[in-house]
């Protein structure tokens, strides 16, 4: 039997869904794409399963002029569209009836006293003191000027409650801007404050790389230079850039997934075991990992770096156009919409493994993976001819679309000979779980509504990846004349990326 | 897609050799299947209800992908018929995979089922979970079953003498994890409840309780009494039995310094479960939830009498959502469900 003690509550042992502090959630970019995508429909899914705080509110901001009333037909036709499960009506009516919307222009400082206005009056419903958290999902450059303005407003700060905000991605542009803006977001909140999100990370099969690495003994002893011969991190999408050009003109392939979703990977796979699974234990380990990545120099980007850009060709049957033809993309662009990169980690668990990265648009086949691939066996007791062979053990660990983890071993093909084959053992999310995952952005909003920042990104991290790829952004941007390489839409990417994995290596086929 | 194979006065051997043949073909005809693989559900049922058991399990087993095995039960029958079935549903999207659904129909007499453990071991999948679900009783069924899995789905609401379900959880419990669907029912209470006292100036409030009051469905007893051992449980309360009177159950549970009166009230309701539950205590504070459309409505009561009233969001389950949450529960293990029995067995003794 438990005592009670004012320090703990003893009835949350146990429970599948935890407690969650009152909370009035302020989504800056309300009517965007993301919110009506992704945060909408999460919050729709939180109060389905009876996640949300028991006591929350939520608030929409963007520059549109809108009541209430037209807010929540815009939030009830999102999330009617987009969520995973087809909405209950009452929980919708419910959800909704809390919903505010105040409209303006984000860099109107003198407009943020009206949302003061809208929280106070929110607050004074109830007499219970409510948390407030600040989801930044709109464009990169109101990042500083809403915190600002939320500071000259002074709606950092709440009497009574925590304060956090939560920002998108991407911070920052390169390693300056990245951190001008945590210059600016720390003059406002503390770092515990901050919940800079990476969705990669609230995905099940991302978190799973955790449950494999330290939940299994087996892999341990083999988890390190002695027997990984190299690691593949492979992000590969089929689609081009849709309605994007804009955003990822400006962005390209390295900063739109390597800065921040790759590299996260990588820091999965390397990172030493955390103590604990608390949020500064395992982001100490991801930092460690790489501040052990040394920035190349300009002759190293040449060597060890590969960009190109989709030129027309056929994606599932389907002609598209290159990437210069795309809409809104300038003819002359150069940006990249293919990155291959050779990192290494130096420390005495990975000191000469190569980790190849790759990621590109409009390639043959949408894959996010992790391709580990052990030694060669070191003496070779069996004749190779009229088989395959013995191959080297490779464990993939796929994020999507097929999530899971599979392990390739050498096996007997029956018969009188002794001939070798690869086979593999695999696990799949699909058939060994029950029910379906919850979105990412479930479980990131839940988390940062919580306090819990071990899925986010600290500041020290983002610093640390910009660290790495800022080198490779000069080198290419200083670039501008020797000519852009291209792969044909629908293939692995450029074959120059192949002698990124050095010897006689190559990538994983797509 | 469906293979099929079925065979009157059968043995065990043979219906596992069939299942593997239809692995096997399903794997060559079909390059994307993959057979199930979260565990084996055994199902122990009357045969002319077997279909609205099938019915119950058919929307849990869409996200449940298990080998099922179910035992038709007719009372005189001598032999053993089988029918296998493998299934994958349409794969039409590129790269998708066709997650097998593979069903056994075993149709027996009650003459099989104090052995029923050795007619089912040959046709369960090795190394997953075996949970075991005799929704029409066959105790002696779930005995033998229970020598081979390690959980058993109940319903304490099943049995119409609260004090005997509650005993029969509780033996059962002994030998495998019990998945209660009574106690499931009572989840969303257990969790509101232990959100409504977290704010830390609101903790000190679980040491003042006075009176706990749950109301239930008349035929939810079960459900009603968990909840109320799972607070003893957790509080520290010594419980203590609870009589007949006003139309329900009374008592008492002894905390550290004070009685606390506890009262179950029947209601008239549509679904099995909980209709309210309200806490008060010696300070004149209150707290209730009461079922509402989309959710709970949630009452809080200040020592100045003033109330708050809001609704807590959550869709309601119904029972098909809580058959699918109890499948769910092989997986897990909720530590507070056996000190929560024995403190309800307590107060119904």
């Amino acid at each position: 039997m438990t005592a009670v003690a004012a320090a703990e509550n003893p009835l949350v042992e146990g429970l599948e869904r935890l407690p969650v502090p009152a909370t009035t959630l302020v989504i800056f970019g309300a009517t965007g794409d993301l919110a009506r995508r992704k945060l909408l429909p999460a919050l729709y899914n939180l109060a389905h399963e009876g996640a949300l705080p028991e006591r929350f509110n939520l608030v929409g901001i963007s520059r549109a002029e809108q009541s209430d009333d037209e807010f929540r037909a815009l939030a009830r036709e999102a999330i009617g569209s987009f969520s995973r499960r087809p909405p209950d009506q009452l929980v919708l009516d419910g959800l909704l009836e809390r919903a505010r919307y105040v409209g303006f222009d984000f860099g109107d400082a003198a407009a943020y006293g009206r949302l003061g206005e809208t929280l106070s009056e929110l607050d004074a419903e109830s007499a219970v003191p409510f948390n407030r958290a600040y989801y930044l999902s709109t464009a990169p450059t109101f990042f500083p000027v809403i915190t600002s303005a939320l500071k000259e407003a002074g709606l950092h700060r709440a009497e009574q409650g925590d304060v956090r905000v939560i920002i998108e991605k991407p911070f920052g542009h390169d390693l300056a801007s990245a951190r001008s803006l945590q210059g600016v977001v720390h003059e406002v909140f503390r770092e515990r404050q901050v919940f800079r999100i990476d969705h990669y990370l609230g995905k099940e099969t991302v978190q799973n790389v955790l449950a494999f690495r330290f939940a299994n003994f087996m892999f341990e002893p083999v988890w390190n230079r002695n027997y990984i011969d190299h690691v593949e991190i492979t992000a590969a999408e089929d689609i081009g850039i849709g309605s994007r050009a804009g955003y990822y003109d400006n962005a390209g392939a390295l900063r739109d997934l390597v800065q921040n979703h790759m590299l996260q990977l990588l820091t999965l796979v390397c990172m030493e075991p955390p103590a604990s699974f608390e949020a500064n234990k395992v982001r100490d380990e991801k930092v460690k990992v790489l501040s052990a990545i040394t920035p190349p120099t300009p002759e190293e980007v040449a060597r060890t770096t590969v960009r190109a850009q989709y030129s027309a060709g056929t994606v599932a049957g389907v002609e598209v156009p290159g990437y210069r033809e795309e809409e809104g993309v300038p003819g002359d662009s150069r940006t990249e919409t293919y990155a291959a990169l050779r990192l290494e980690v130096h420390n005495w668990r990975w000191a000469g493994v190569p980790f190849v990265l790759r990621t590109g648009k409009r390639l043959a086949r949408k894959v996010t993976e992790i391709a580990v691939q052990l030694k060669p066996v070191p003496h070779l007791a069996f004749q190779s001819s009229g088989s395959l062979g013995v191959r080297p053990n490779q464990l993939i660990l796929t994020v999507q679309p097929n999530e899971g983890v599979s392990l390739s071993l050498g096996a007997k093909i029956p018969g009188s000979r002794m001939r070798i084959t690869p086979v593999n053992m695999e696990f799949l999310y699909g058939t060994s779980f029950m029910s379906e995952s919850p979105e990412a952005y479930e479980r990131l909003i839940l988390d940062a509504m919580r306090g819990d920042a071990t899925l986010f990104t600290r500041n020290d991290e983002v610093d640390a990846q910009w660290g790495i790829i800022d080198p490779v952004l000069q080198t290419w941007e200083a670039d501008t004349s020797s000519p852009l390489l291209t792969y044909p839409a629908g293939t692995a990417g450029p074959p120059e990326a192949d002698a990124l994995l050095g010897g006689d290596r190559g990538w994983r086929h797509l | 897609m469906d293979d099929v194979w079925g065979e009157r006065d059968t043995t065990p051997a043979r219906i596992e050799a069939a299942l593997r043949e239809l692995v096997k073909r399903r794997h060559l005809s079909e390059q994307a299947f993959v057979p199930a693989r979260v565990l084996n559900l055994v199902v122990v049922a009357d045969r002319e209800f077997r279909g609205e058991v099938e019915n119950r399990l058919e929307k849990v087993r869409e996200s449940h992908p298990s080998r099922l095995v179910l035992c038709a039960v007719e009372p005189g029958r001598r032999t053993l018929d089988a029918v296998a079935q493998m299934a994958t549903p349409d794969t039409s999207r590129p790269g998708a995979l066709a997650v097998g659904r593979e069903r056994v129909e075993l149709r027996l007499g009650t003459k099989h089922l104090p052995k029923l453990d050795t007619i089912v071991d040959p046709l369960l999948m090795s190394d997953l979970a075996t949970m075991v679900w005799s929704p029409h009783g066959h105790p002696e069924a779930v005995d033998a079953l229970s020598r081979l899995a390690q959980i058993a789905l109940i319903d304490s609401h099943d049995e119409p003498a609260v004090g005997r379900g509650l005993t029969r959880a509780a033996s059962l419990s002994e030998r495998v994890y019990v998945v209660d669907l009574a106690w499931l029912r009572s989840a969303p209470w257990r969790e509101r409840l232990a959100a409504a006292f977290d704010p830390p100036p609101l903790r000190g409030m679980l040491g003042q309780i006075s009176k706990v009051t749950v109301r239930h469905r008349e035929d939810s007893v079960a459900a009603a009494v968990l909840l109320c051992g799972w607070l003893a449980s957790r509080l520290g309360w010594r419980p203590e039995g609870l009589m007949s009177g006003r139309g329900g159950l009374r008592g008492h549970a002894r905390a550290r310094r004070h009685e606390v009166t506890v009262a179950l009230e029947p209601m008239q309701m549509n679904a099995p479960g909980l209709d309210g539950v309200a806490i008060e205590t010696a300070s004149g504070t209150a707290v209730s939830l009461d079922r509402a459309p989309g959710g709970l409505r949630s009452m809080r009561r200040g020592r100045d009498g003033r109330e708050e009233h809001w609704t807590v969001l959550g869709a309601s389950r119904g029972e098909s959502g809580i058959l699918g949450e109890g499948v769910r529960q092989a997986l897990l293990r909720d530590p507070t469900y056996r000190p929560a029995l024995a403190a309800a067995q307590a107060m119904v003794a």
